[in-house]
């Protein structure tokens, strides 16, 4: 036996080849998508050349002042949700990672995760069943509350795992070179903290911007984000149009996750010397 | 006590059920290179912490020049701390970094400036004032901590196991770089080390701490040469340490009776006070011994009023290039190891032949 | 006063989370549960009387007039079984393709492992809706699918799997693929191949290596993979109901049923969601047991 055929202890015949199915069940359905978008055909099942007319159609055409209004609710909604479930999930990372042991810690935690545990299924009925019985008017102001409650875990997890990555000894260097406890969390946790924080916003973001079950159990008449804009466009059939508007909303997520994904990066590039 | 840098007075400290400082009351000296040594959970980090700021004691107080600090957080004590890990601000340069206490304290900028080019030169970074603490190595990353620790002119340093994390020649190096600066800036250095060898090179004085009480306070010399019980003899350096009965008591001098019926002159500490017939150990460095009658197998003679003469018998020889070290039987259960020069020959001797050793120097350790 | 000190009031930066999750979902969980023992409303909503009419309705048929002698009521028993059934499926394929994915990514080197693992989480990112869409369009009976196919030859017919059990299937699987792959792929790179190696020299062959050496020491994974599949797939909405159909009801469309339109009946479908968390709580308390198992034997060993 030569060299080539050195017995590796970790190769597994097929893993590399189940690898390819894994991927390929994965972005099959999205690439499809992608490239009918471009079809110029009517019939949306026969290729028919590359066109833009789709995209055109989106943006002018007879459905498009519904879906440009549904975009600015969930963008609006996405954004608002995102910063204030940051914001919450920042202080409950300081709370939960540098508060020491206190009474009710791993009751906080159960607390925190619940939004991730429960089915989004139960979430939806508690919620609408709660607005209801209290009286708040399903709406746009409905979905933010119900989005910031299940956001918050979603932000946190990455806010918590980057301060557990740092040492509490950088604080009380801070201190002991004189900082009072705000300018020692200002000018040294805070900037080493956010790429945590900004993963974390990032994260909740996009799941506020996907959210469709919650949204449609509590988004009342008339309200509509664009997960129940396309559901309720789908439901006649899938039109040439739903899928420019999926390309679309498909490239702004890889955008999205590209961007936390370069954060993360440059981050572990700089903690390795 | 104005010459007293900083004065421990009866302090404890729990965790929990957890007693970290059982009880400690010391005092370490203004310009003084004083270090804490012992093994990892004997308490000297969590002091270094409570002298710091960043815990609280359970009991008693901590004065600086005189002054009760107990009550100041980390960040009004005139107190800098060089940490084990560094903790260098990873997302400040060099120059920031050590400008930050600086900054903190409302210096202004051209202050700062200057002061912080002072440190740089004195560390010897001058190139590297730009760069990110993850771009430097780990020895330079060790003098910027010095630096930004001394930047703001503390009266106090504490140094957290700063050497731990080099490799041995830089660290060898450090040492010396370390207790040169302190003589020149005549800052108070309270220095934390679980490493004896790194101790006894260069403090003025040493704490030994075990299990949160001290053990013995003293010059490297007094710890090694004169230890004051059983850990302290066999923490620091290498010892053998045997039973014994006190057979008479001359003032500091006392003569032993050893296992097998030897008598062995040996002095106590002026501190420990004990009568005939009290039981304990002596600590006998391996140095102190030496091989005299290589081939006598007679009982040894002792000179008048001296008793320095053992007789052993030869179990096994260690070669390390330098020395040699002999392992001997005394009785059934007590071995003695001798370290001999190689520097004359002993002539050859087997393994279970007899020979008497001569005791240069022992010491008696009640407890 | 030392900064050792300070660290209890740091506590009360968790307020505003206690009170959000607190108030707007822990406190309407518990509302949902109570809406289970009410009586039902007919135009949607509740009536504020006790009752055990959901659970009896979700138990037994008393006939059209409810007049009839209790019989055991399978329409919803059988859903719930369904769902169960079609979520362990799920699991159990994405196990299969997931496990090799994951170790093939874990034994790449380091450098490019990040990339294998940012291609795995796009599609978590991407939304759930579109990405079944997009499912539903490449699977259609006329769709990109079933044209390539019987372009290349394969077949001659359309394959029919639009709105059959065997599309819900393929819809839960490819959802939460990415779920398996990823706690998996976390406990392999922490794995210590020199085990593996040890094996190899006591003469283990490949197959008895994974199965003796290597699962089970990154079973925490396996079991943590499984559980993020199982539980969404337990309540999946969208999968069964862009992919399935009618015919094929799960719990999630059970669910949302009752609460949609004035056809609804609020009790039944909070009675239908407190029997869902259950099962998941279920599941969870299951997984707590053995990650808490598995601690304490690292414990041990370390």
């Amino acid at each position: 036996m030569g060299q080539k055929h050195r017995f590796n202890v970790r190769h597994y015949t097929g893993f590399s080849f189940m690898t390819i199915v894994c991927l390929l069940i994965l972005y099959l359905p999205l690439l499809v998508v992608l490239v009918y978008s471009f079809n110029d055909s009517l019939s949306i099942t026969r290729w028919g050349g590359f066109s833009l007319r789709w995209y055109t159609e989106l943006f002018t055409g007879v459905e498009s002042a519904k879906f440009k209004q549904a975009a600015f609710n969930s963008l609006t909604i996405a954004l608002s949700a995102g910063v204030v479930a940051t914001l919450f999930a920042t202080a409950a990372a300081i709370g939960m990672v540098r508060g020491g042991h206190f009474r009710g810690k791993t009751l906080s935690f159960g607390l925190i995760s619940i939004p991730i545990m429960v089915p989004e299924i139960v979430t939806a009925v508690a919620t609408l069943i709660f607005f209801t019985s209290i009286g708040i008017k399903l709406g746009y102001a409905s979905i933010l509350l119900a989005h910031i409650v299940f956001c918050i875990p979603f932000a946190y997890l990455p806010i918590a795992a980057r301060l557990q990555g740092i040492e509490s000894s950088f604080e009380e260097a801070a201190q002991d070179l004189y900082a009072s406890r705000w300018q020692a969390f200002r000018y040294v946790l805070m900037p080493m903290m956010a790429p945590g924080i900004l993963s974390g916003f990032l994260l909740a973001f996009i799941i506020s911007l996907d959210d469709f079950i919650i949204t449609n159990f509590i988004k009342g008449a008339g309200v509509e984000t664009l997960p129940t804009a396309i559901f309720g466009a789908v439901k006649q059939g899938i039109k040439p149009n739903i899928m420019a508007l999926s390309t679309l909303m498909l490239l702004f997520s890889i955008v999205i996750v590209t961007l936390s994904y370069l954060i993360g990066r440059s981050d572990s590039s700089k903690a390795t010397h | 006590m104005p010459d007293a840098a900083v004065s421990i007075r009866g302090v404890k400290k729990n965790f929990g059920s957890f007693v970290a400082i059982r009880e400690l009351s010391f005092e370490i000296r203004d310009n003084e290179f004083f270090t804490l040594l012992g093994p990892s959970g004997c308490g000297k980090t969590t002091l270094l912490r409570l002298i710091a700021g960043f815990e609280s004691t359970t009991d008693g107080e901590i004065f600086l020049y005189g002054e009760e600090i107990e009550k100041l957080p980390p960040d009004k004590r005139p107190i800098n701390t060089v940490f084990q890990s560094y903790a260098l601000f990873p997302h400040m340069t060099v120059a920031e970094n050590i400008g930050f206490g600086l900054r903190m304290l409302g210096w202004n900028a051209t202050d700062i400036n200057n002061r912080v080019e002072q440190m740089i030169t004195t560390v010897k970074l001058d190139e590297f004032s730009h760069r990110k603490p993850a771009q430097l190595s780990g020895g330079q990353q060790q003098r910027v901590a010095l630096a930004r620790a001394m930047a703001p002119q503390p009266r106090v340093l504490l140094l957290d196991e700063p050497l731990s994390a080099l490799d041995l020649k830089l660290r060898q190096q450090m040492r010396a770089e370390l207790k040169a600066l302190q003589k020149e800036t005549g800052i108070t250095f309270i220095f934390v080390t679980h490493d004896q060898e790194e101790a006894l090179t260069m403090s003025d004085r040493i704490a030994v701490m075990s299990a949160g009480e001290l053990q013995q306070l003293g010059t490297a010399t007094q710890i090694y040469e004169e230890p004051a019980n059983r850990f302290v003899a066999n923490f620091i350096g290498e010892t053998n340490l045997i039973d014994a009965t006190i057979h008479s008591v001359n003032g500091q001098q006392v003569v032993c009776e050893l296992p097998g019926g030897f008598l062995l002159d040996a002095r106590i500490d002026n501190s420990t006070a004990v009568n005939t017939g009290a039981q304990g150990a002596v600590s006998i460095r391996p140095e102190r011994l030496s091989i005299v009658a290589p081939d006598t197998s007679q009982q040894p003679t002792n000179h008048q009023g001296d008793h320095s003469l053992l007789n052993a018998t030869l179990i096994d020889t260690t070669y390390l290039g330098t020395d040699t070290i002999y392992s001997l039987k005394l009785t059934e259960d007590h071995n003695l190891s001798v370290r001999v020069q190689n520097n004359n020959a002993l002539g050859s001797k087997a393994i279970g032949d007899t020979v008497t050793v001569c005791v240069e120097a022992a010491q008696f350790l009640a407890q | 006063m030392a900064s050792g000190t300070f660290t209890p009031v740091r506590k009360w930066l968790l307020l505003p989370t206690w009170v959000t999750i607190g108030f707007f979902l822990l406190l309407p969980i518990l509302l949902v549960v109570v809406y289970s023992f009410l009586t039902k409303e007919f135009r949607g909503g509740v009536d504020w009387t006790f009752s055990l009419d959901a659970y009896d309705q979700f138990m037994f048929d008393r006939g059209l007039f409810g007049d009839e002698a209790p019989s055991i009521e399978w329409t919803y028993i059988t859903i719930f079984f369904r769902s169960i059934v079609q979520a362990l499926i799920a699991t159990l394929f994405c196990l299969i393709i997931g496990f090799p994915t994951a170790y093939f990514i874990a034994t790449r080197p380091a450098s490019s492992r990040s990339i294998w693992v940012f291609l795995i989480t796009v599609p978590y990112w991407v939304n759930l809706l579109i990405r079944t869409v997009s499912m539903k369009f490449l699977i259609r009976d006329n769709g990109p699918m079933n044209q390539g196919l019987m372009a290349l030859g394969l077949i001659d017919t359309p394959i029919h799997l639009i709105n059959t059990n065997i599309a819900v299937q393929l819809g839960l699987f490819y959802s939460y693929l990415p779920f398996m792959v990823l706690p998996i792929y976390a406990s392999v790179e922490r794995y210590n191949f020199a085990l593996s190696e040890a094996a190899a020299d006591l003469y283990a062959s490949r197959w008895t290596i994974l199965r003796e050496v290597l699962i089970p020491s990154v079973k925490p994974g396996i079991i943590a993979g499984c559980i993020l599949v199982f539980v969404p797939s337990l309540g999946a909405f969208l999968a069964p109901d862009l992919l399935g159909g009618a015919k094929t009801f799960m719990i999630g469309s059970l669910i949302e049923e009752q609460f949609k339109g004035t056809a609804g009946n609020w009790p039944f479908g909070a009675a239908c969601a407190v029997i869902l968390l259950t099962l998941v709580l279920m599941a969870l308390t299951l997984y707590a047991r053995a990650q808490s198992k598995e601690r304490a034997q690292e414990q041990r060993a370390g």
